[in-house]
């Protein structure tokens, strides 16, 4: 009873300990806010990984790929059984991507990926990506006539109108221009003329090339037996561009980060790409843009662009003439959830074995194994270094403590001679850390959640302090800092630091304990 | 005599002799003159050729050099000499707050300086009381807390909670027998030197021990406060309570029943 009172007395009567107890505070705080920031990131990215990339992929080395995806598909059902949610076969190729700003042509290097729209949506969150709503409900290659990004207030209009709108527009300039050059040559008084197109070559492209094709009258007319294309009404087939591709995010000048779209849903791009076979030949390939997808990892929206598995299938040379067998480049496996990855994923290897075929099988885990791997290295060491810097914190509470052992020798001194044994007095000073870490951790704890719960107020705070962007969207692709806070890891935290106050006064309190009762009497 | 004093004398008369349970078997007064008896050592407290030396870097400074004395149930002894002659290493020496380097100490018949230190601590808790010249109050409790203090070390927390209101109402009683009722929570530093020491009296007979160890109870204290501590001790005696005081007063000595001098590390013959 004695100790608890006394323990209890102490702590209320002894602030500078509560002073040394509050390193330990700060060190629980900040551990539980990294972690939770930490743990934000990692759900974050696991997230984004996780949705574009599908639970297991099966994957052919060359760009060639593997014929017969409908066989393997159903030797796979077989090995994986009931734990299969999606299956969808994909064609990768890399290729290059042109379009047209403003009378320049940008190029872009890029990953085509040929898909089916009926399942490839089943296997990842591809869907959710895309920034038409009905996209999102249904993928679709055809254009829509507008909504595009309702939740984007700055998206530029898009769709059927804006398409309808500009080949309106550039056929008005087209009229005007070929006035203005017959009213030239009508002032030069050159009755022959030379040939109609020339004056103006750039205007005149090769068929084929919508950019040229229906805007110019000239070549249209000199066309006239081919079927016309008119941007009006038709589109080429669909292709849904990673954002970063299709636009350059930048700063205003007072610092707001914005998108700037340098083409949109509704604009043609030309795609280059290698046929299949040998050797490989180029492949040239005009597509409109249906949709953007926009999954918030930079590496994909700049890089990743998706096509009809079909018509990619058609334009490499992927479906043999005589029998009409389509070849992929990979199986994408969508698995049940709390489905062993890694056991699937052997269980395929054994059913195609290396030596035999020549597919690589990883999880998406396996394909991402670095930056996961650095993501984890990174918190297990702010882990470590934010621990010892509590275990520094525990070295002050040892000194605090061994201050008000000495300054209560007297009372050690008292207890004893009222018949307390050693141990009675061990555990005064033993629940008096304990109670200290209690409080001192229960305090950090608040305040650290306090602190993620209000994270990005503070980060607002420091940056209208600083000036600075503590977590710049351009790089991060966050408008806001994820946070999770994982009662596990709190739990853990508190419970060392509870340890370390309570470690820390096991040494003052053994030698409280061991004070001969005589010379703590005598003690002045 | 003061008003103070008379109130004291009476509550002391209203005083309960509750026996608080203890684990050490205790015997009547009669047994222990037998025991005493047969052991050879008279008393309820007896010093045998106790020697006490302490150690300055391995030169040995002799304080006690066989001090033979015994206390007799009910008697108030007064032990007395020079400042530095051992009389508090003595007092110490009974209380088994430390070991003699030989000779044995004796309580009720048994040989205690001896004994494991949860036996001593126990003795200690229950059959001695202790009051010091700095009274020794533990400044972080209240008056009524400090006097509670030997009955929350005696019991465990579940028990000192079921039985509070008894150990309450004791502690209560002893601190209006010293005249301390109106002190009850105030801490040590909020009450002067004669108050602290009444504190500290209440304290040490909270456990109704068998014998009360006083070492130098009014050496910090004006005379008249003195007196005041004195009588209370007397009055303490007079009902039965065994009393060793050290002193080097003599005027305070004289109210004792018997004088103890204590020269030069061994009592000095009676005269
Ligand atoms: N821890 C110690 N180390 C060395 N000498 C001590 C120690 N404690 C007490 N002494 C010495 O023992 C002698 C007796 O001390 P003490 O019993 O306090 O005397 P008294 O109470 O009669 O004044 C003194 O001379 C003192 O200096
Ligand atoms: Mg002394």
């Amino acid at each position: 009873m004695y100790k608890l009172l006394l323990s209890w007395r102490y702590l209320r009567t002894r602030y500078i300990a509560l002073a040394s107890i509050i390193s330990v505070t700060l060190g629980v705080a900040t551990l539980i806010v990294v972690n939770s920031v930490m743990a934000g990131f990692t759900r974050e990215m696991h997230k984004r990984l996780h949705g574009i990339l599908s639970d297991i992929v099966f994957e052919s080395h060359g760009l060639d790929g593997f014929p017969d995806p409908e066989w393997h598909m159903q030797q796979i059902r077989q090995v994986v059984g009931d734990d299969l949610e999606g299956i969808t076969a994909v064609v990768h190729v890399p290729a290059m991507l042109n379009f047209q700003v403003r009378e320049q042509w940008i190029t872009r290097q890029i990953n085509l990926i040929g898909i089916d729209d009926r399942t490839y949506a089943s296997v990842s969150d591809f869907g959710q990506y895309l920034l038409h709503p009905e996209n999102r409900r249904q993928l679709s290659f055809l254009l829509r006539e507008d909504g595009y990004a309702p939740d984007k207030p700055g998206f530029p209009e898009s769709g059927w109108k804006y398409r309808r709108l500009k080949t309106a527009y550039e056929r008005a300039y087209e009229e005007q221009l070929q006035l203005e050059q017959e009213r030239i040559r009508e002032i030069a008084g050159d009755a022959a003329g030379a040939a109609p197109a020339e004056p103006n070559p750039p205007l005149a492209a090769p068929p084929g090339d919508p950019f040229g094709v229906a805007a110019d009258p000239f070549t249209a007319g000199a066309e006239q037996g081919a079927r016309t294309f008119d941007p009006m009404t038709e589109q080429f087939t669909g292709i849904i561009l990673g954002i970063a591709i299709g636009s350059v995010r930048h700063r205003d000048p007072e610092g707001k980060v914005q998108d700037f779209f340098l083409c949109r849903p509704g604009d043609e791009v030309q795609v280059l790409f290698p046929s299949s076979g040998a050797p490989p030949k180029p492949v040239k390939e005009t597509f409109t843009i249906v949709d953007f997808y926009e999954s918030k990892m930079s590496e994909y929206d700049s890089s990743f662009a998706f096509v009809p598995i079909s018509k990619l299938q058609d334009l490499r040379m992927m479906i043999d003439p005589q029998t009409g067998v389509t070849s992929v480049t990979s199986i994408q496996l969508k698995l049940r959830p709390g489905a062993d990855l890694n056991a699937i994923r052997d269980n395929l290897q054994r059913r195609f074995p290396p030596n035999e075929y020549t597919y690589r099988i990883q999880t998406w885990r396996d394909m991402q194994g670095p930056l996961l791997a650095a993501v984890q290295l990174e918190t297990t060491i702010l882990n470590i270094l934010l621990f010892l810097i509590i275990a520094v914190a525990g070295f002050g509470i040892l000194a605090t403590f061994f201050m008000i052992v000495v300054e209560k020798t007297r009372d050690v001194g008292i207890l004893k001679a009222l018949g307390a044994p050693s141990g009675g007095v061990m555990s005064i000073f033993l629940s008096y850390g304990l109670s200290l870490g209690l409080v001192g951790s229960g305090v950090g704890m608040v305040l650290g959640l306090l602190f993620v719960w209000n994270i990005n107020d503070i980060a607002a705070v420091v940056e209208w302090i600083t000036g600075r962007e503590v977590f710049d969207p351009t790089v991060y692709y966050f408008r806001e800092i994820p946070t999770i806070i994982n009662p596990l890891t709190v739990a853990w935290v508190m419970a060392g630091s509870v340890l370390i106050a309570v470690l820390a006064s096991v040494l003052p309190a053994r030698h409280a304990a061991r004070l001969h009762p005589v010379e703590a009497l005598r003690y002045e | 005599m003061s008003n103070t004093v008379d109130q004291a004398a009476q509550a002391a008369q209203r005083r309960p002799h509750v026996r608080f349970s203890t684990d050490v078997p205790r015997q009547s007064a009669n047994d222990q003159r037998q025991r005493t008896a047969d052991l050879g050592t008279a008393g309820l407290l007896a010093a045998r050729q106790v020697v006490k030396s302490y150690y300055k870097e391995r030169l040995a400074i002799p304080v006690l050099r066989g001090v033979d004395f015994a206390v007799r149930d009910g008697e108030f002894v007064a032990i007395v000499g020079q400042s530095g002659s051992g009389k508090s290493t003595l007092l110490h020496l009974l209380a088994t707050l430390d070991a003699p380097d030989s000779g044995e100490i004796h309580f009720g018949g048994r040989r205690i300086d001896n004994l494991p230190s949860t036996s001593r601590d126990l003795l200690r808790n229950r059959c001695l009381g202790m009051i010091f010249q700095f009274y020794h109050l533990l400044p972080e409790l209240t008056c009524l807390e400090n006097v509670l203090t030997p009955c929350m070390i005696a019991e465990g927390v579940w028990n000192y909670w079921r039985r509070r209101r008894t150990f309450r109402e004791r502690a209560e009683h002893l601190l209006e027998m010293v005249g301390l009722s109106h002190r009850l929570k105030h801490k040590p530093r909020e009450l002067s030197g004669g108050e602290m020491q009444r504190a500290a009296i209440a304290r040490a007979l909270v456990a109704d021990p068998e014998i009360l160890l006083a070492d130098e109870p009014t050496g910090n204290l004006d005379q008249k406060t003195g007196q005041g501590i004195m009588d209370i001790l007397t009055q303490l005696n007079s009902e039965g309570l065994t009393v060793v005081m050290v002193t080097h007063d003599v005027t305070v000595a004289a109210r004792a029943d018997r004088i103890v001098r204590l020269v030069e590390g061994r009592v000095e013959p009676e005269i």
